[in-house]
């Protein structure tokens, strides 16, 4: 079982100041597992998922990625940005709002990790690209600027430069949340698309349909604690916590 | 106006455009570099002596007028028996204004490329220096070209100053062939116009720097 094991979070805790924002959070992803985050906003999903590559710090926990501690050095000293590096290519990371680089064209966004963090060369990530960019079915773009792109297709391209890192794990922090609503589809396909491969996931979304179909394990979120967790139809479906309930019937409500 | 006298006039500001566009070429690379090299350490380091270093540079050379400096570097150096040449003084002493002012104007560049730029940089695994040379440095520079142009124009017009410490420019040679022909509206006139063409020329290449870096 051990060695089935991923990722582990163990008692994530996230403070600014007096504020805890994260409070004890733990659990543990299987390989090849995939974990939805879900919960009202402000309550904490997103800190958890940045804790997890150390964009957000933990003010205190521990996580393991592959049985490596990541983030700290044993003795408990902050890893700094350029000890953080090799750690953080191994995990992929997509985010809300893309931050793909406009001045890199798509292939070149695409292909900067593998050429310069694992020194691959031009020619090879350049067809690793090609090969990622067929993937999300954005082989005609490659040529782009991103700012040429419609929200969908970067959000697209932003998985392909993730998957480019032949990460580990991938990281999603909510990557519908800021599209117009008919291109969430094109976006949703494409993790669909990821998760039938087998591929590691930790998901923050609001898309519960999507988090129902995708997730193996939804983790219910609130006021910076995980408040329920479970299969992913089983959460939805029977819900036994009080909040989950209202969560799940507010957004009920908001779609009728 | 003779003939003779337009051709005097012509030759005597010609050359003191020449002088004028050398001092601005000079100064202005010596300002591209302070001002980028000063900026970068600041962005990059947590030293907060180097900041400090840096800080005390920029108020130093922005806060005192460029005449009292060049005048400083000129006869001040000369009075403790370091003697710089008039160029030489010009070059080095609007270099050092302008680099003071070119760290503040890339600084503001590379800070104000968006938070989500650099954080997807380090989440793909870039180390520090390598995500502001792949992608801050390149979007900075971008975003710090229109006032960088304006620094631009503003040093070519400055050169002016560098008269008063008998570098032949385009003042300098103006005032002296006013003293030897008393042509005064005619000569400041062409020197005025001299500086419009030479601006102009700086504003242009700017424009076109800005729309070929366009994404």
């Amino acid at each position: 079982m051990p060695d089935n094991t991923l990722l582990t979070v163990q008692k994530l805790t996230k403070c600014y100041g007096k504020l805890a924002v994260l409070k004890d959070v733990s659990f543990a992803l299987r390989r090849g597992e995939r974990i939805a985050l879900i919960g009202p906003s402000g309550s904490g999903k997103s800190t958890c998922l940045r804790a997890i590559n150390f964009l957000d710090p933990p003010t205190s926990g521990e996580i393991r990625l592959d049985g490596q501690l990541v983030g700290r050095h044993q003795s408990g000293r902050q890893l700094t940005d350029a000890e953080l590096a090799p750690q953080r290519a191994e995990i992929g990371m997509v985010f809300q709002h893309f931050h793909l680089w406009p001045h890199l064209d798509v292939r070149a966004n695409v292909a900067l990790q593998p050429k310069k963090v694992r020194g691959m060369s031009a020619a090879a990530a350049g067809e690793l690209a090609d090969e990622l960019l067929a993937k999300v079915h954005l082989s005609h773009k490659a040529q782009e600027f991103p700012g040429r792109l419609s929200g969908g297709q970067q959000q697209r391209v932003a998985i392909a430069r993730a998957l480019a890192q032949r990460p580990k794990l991938l990281l999603f922090d909510e990557p519908t949340s800021a599209l117009d609503p008919e291109l969430v589809g094109e976006v949703l396909n494409v993790i669909k698309e990821l998760a039938a491969e087998g591929r590691s996931m930790v998901l923050v979304t609001h898309e519960i349909a999507f988090a129902r179909e995708v997730a193996d394990r939804i983790l219910f979120m609130d006021g910076g604690t995980v408040v329920e967790e479970g299969p992913a139809r089983e959460l939805l479906d029977r819900p036994k916590e009080p909040r989950l309930r209202r969560f799940l019937s507010s957004l009920s409500e908001n779609r009728a | 106006m003779n003939a003779l006298l337009f051709e005097r006039i012509f030759h005597a500001l010609l050359s003191g455009a020449v002088v004028t566009v050398e001092v601005s070429i000079g100064a202005l690379t010596m300002a591209l570099l302070i001002g980028l090299v000063l900026a970068t350490i600041e962005h990059l380091t947590v030293n907060r002596i180097v900041v400090v270093s840096i800080r005390i540079y920029v108020e130093l050379l922005r806060n005192v007028p460029s005449l009292t400096f060049l005048f400083l570097l000129y006869f001040g150096l000369a009075a403790t028996g370091v003697r710089l040449s008039s160029m030489t003084a010009a070059v080095v002493g609007l270099g050092m204004i302008g680099g003071a002012v070119l760290v503040d104007i890339f600084l503001a560049g590379f800070r104000s490329v968006p938070k989500g730029q650099s954080e997807a940089a380090a989440a793909i695994g870039l180390a520090p220096l390598m995500a502001f040379r792949l992608v801050i440095l390149p979007q900075g520079l971008r975003l710090s070209l229109p006032p960088l142009g304006n620094y631009a124009l503003g040093l070519v017009k400055d050169t002016s100053l560098v008269a008063a410490i008998a570098a032949p420019e385009v003042m300098f040679n103006a005032r002296q062939i006013v003293n030897e022909t008393f042509a005064t509206a005619w000569v400041y006139c062409a020197a005025a116009l001299l500086y419009l063409a030479l601006t102009f020329v700086v504003g242009q290449m700017f424009a076109l720097a800005e729309r070929r870096l366009e994404y």
